[in-house]
């Protein structure tokens, strides 16, 4: 902040700032705001903001109806799992890359990445009936395989970036002083590198959770994660405005908190180091 | 330091990922292409014949592909459009000094984390209803009649709501890049009489080039294949007012069966999305050699 501006501009600044910050946020303001109403008050003309009868009756209604724990878990299940797996393969090969860079590590990563520009409707079918012939449609498993192939490249370019910083003469310098392979690892190499993992890990779940074409294409009832879940009131009815608010914001309340601490890896991941 | 030995265990570390990968590339991509040759329906089993390449000749014959093909480009061009300049803009203005700058930048970047399903469901519901939702109720307080805006105006509506999910994105991206200007070349620009303007035109515009671009080709993959929002809010209608490629091909094999046609139609969002991938990996691959 070396900046000096006067306190004029400093508060239009402000202004328009929260303005819009709060014109952009206000569609999940009033979801939130909304699963707290009665059915009746969610559609009453003209609405009210702030100045209604506070109730939790929705957040139970969504809750004892519609077996929302059950998607919660399956959302919980498909995204931790499919990254955990996705870290499982990719560690190696990113700390590979990293610490013994070969001729090819560029190219392979390039083609790692082009796998991602595929789009997923393009083999839609095949994996359908994969799916169906070994009987893995409507399972997590079915879901967790799908979701690390997908976020593979991602996981391993992220851990990538975030390896090729850690410098390879401290190896040198902890080798020097005696330290064996073992103790490399655990005291030098695994502190260094478990910034990096926290953040990709953090991203892909982000990522898992919110996925919605293969989420809704291979699930049905059993397996079907939060964002099938809520698909499930696009055909309205009667009065379901709340009900929709409350589930709506229980499946998107995790991943919100999540996310606002993911801020600053999130450019990066998402660019591929391209913007840091 | 790179011995033999960790040359062999390095390929070793790498193989599993690459091997997974590639085994996704080409099997089912290779099963797609086999059956856009087939004449081949899930609702008659065991009556699959050769078709060659009759299945892409009614394909790309299809008014409804035709449809599609606008309505991508319309989506995928319309949210670019609003995204960068509306985060171009938004990005100048969150980088001046304001109080609570860490608050409003946690808003700003909030409706990416909305799964697409949920935000398409809100927007239909709780803001573009013409009976119940909120711009409904402004419009009514204001004395209008209230406009259907999934029937009347379906792609502009799901454009609309897609450009809300992304425009996060586009700031968040360029405001990290603006904070990493030289703030010395912008005073010294400005002791030398350059206005706002000049100095937007020739300093800021110039060190955004690079994540604009980024910003445009990686929202261009996502956008090319946007489903779940179209999914619940319109259904590709009405008639084929608001589908786009990804969705005409979910429609073509898991809604009416046809697994040629909808294999062809897999192929030819595969190509097209290629063409623009191209594009990204030159950039990308550039930034790798620093």
């Amino acid at each position: 902040m070396s900046r000096n501006v006067s306190t004029t501009r400093r508060s239009v600044v402000t202004i328009a700032a929260w303005g819009i910050g709060f014109l952009i946020f206000f569609p999940i303001l009033w979801t939130i705001l909304t699963s707290f109403k009665t059915e009746g008050e969610a559609i009453a003309s003209p609405p009210s903001f702030l100045f209604f009868d506070w109730t939790l009756d929705s957040y139970r209604e969504v809750n004892s109806r519609s077996d929302y724990p059950r998607h919660f878990w399956n959302s919980v299940v498909i995204s931790f799992g499919s990254t955990f797996l996705g870290l499982l393969i990719a560690i190696p090969a990113a700390w590979a890359m990293a610490f013994v860079p070969g001729k090819r590590t560029k190219d392979v990563l390039m083609w790692m990445l082009s796998t991602k520009m595929m789009p997923s409707v393009g083999v839609l079918i095949p994996m359908y009936l994969m799916f169906r012939d070994f009987g893995l449609l409507d399972t997590r498993t079915g879901l967790v395989i799908v979701l690390t192939l997908i976020n593979l490249p991602i996981i391993v370019w992220m851990l990538y970036t975030y390896f090729r910083e850690i410098p390879g003469e401290i190896l040198e310098a902890a080798r020097m002083d005696g330290a064996s392979l073992r103790s490399e690892l655990i005291y030098v190499l695994t502190p260094m590198a478990v910034p990096g993992i926290a953040s990709t890990l953090l991203l892909n779940v982000i990522l898992s959770w919110n996925e919605a074409f293969w989420t809704l294409n291979l699930t049905a009832a059993n397996a079907a994660p939060l964002t099938a879940f809520i698909a499930s009131y696009s055909s309205p009815e009667g009065l379901f405005y709340a009900k929709l608010s409350a589930a709506s914001t229980m499946a998107i309340a995790p991943i919100l908190i999540l996310g606002w601490f993911s801020q600053k890896q999130l450019v990066r991941g998402l660019t591929f180091g391209a913007v840091k | 330091m790179a011995t033999l030995n960790s040359r062999r265990a390095a390929r070793l570390m790498i193989s599993p990922a690459v091997l997974l990968l590639l085994a996704w590339m080409v099997v089912p991509l290779a099963m797609t292409i086999y059956f856009s040759m087939l004449r081949y329906n899930l609702l008659m089993p065991g009556m699959e014949s050769w078709a060659g390449f009759d299945n892409y000749r009614w394909f790309l014959t299809d008014p409804a592909f035709f449809a599609a093909i606008g309505n991508t480009m319309k989506l995928v061009l319309g949210v670019l459009f609003i995204t960068t300049v509306g985060g171009v803009l938004l990005a100048l203005l969150l980088d001046q000094p304001f109080w609570g700058q860490g608050i409003v930048r946690v808003l700003v970047i909030a409706p990416f984390f909305v799964m697409p399903t949920v935000s398409a469901l809100v927007w239909k519901n709780m803001f573009l209803n013409p009976v119940n939702g909120l711009f409904a109720h402004a419009a009514k307080a204001l004395g209008l009649q209230p406009y259907d805006f999934l029937s009347h105006a379906p792609l502009a509506s799901i454009i609309g709501i897609v450009a809300w999910q992304w425009l996060p994105f586009a700031t968040l991206i360029l405001l990290t890049a603006l904070q990493s200007l030289d703030r010395e070349q912008m005073d010294a620009a400005e002791m030398d009489g350059a206005s706002p303007l000049q100095r937007f035109g020739y300093i800021t515009l110039p060190h955004l080039g690079r994540s604009i671009t980024v910003v445009i080709l990686i929202q261009t993959i996502f956008l090319l294949s946007v489903f779940a929002e179209i999914l619940v809010t319109t259904n590709g209608g009405p008639g084929t007012a608001s589908t786009n490629l990804t969705y005409l091909v979910y429609a073509q094999s898991l809604l009416s069966f046809d697994v040629g046609m909808g294999s062809a139609g897999g192929v030819v969002a595969v190509i097209l999305a290629n063409i623009v991938a191209i594009f990204l990996m030159r950039m990308i691959g550039k930034n790798l050699e620093r």
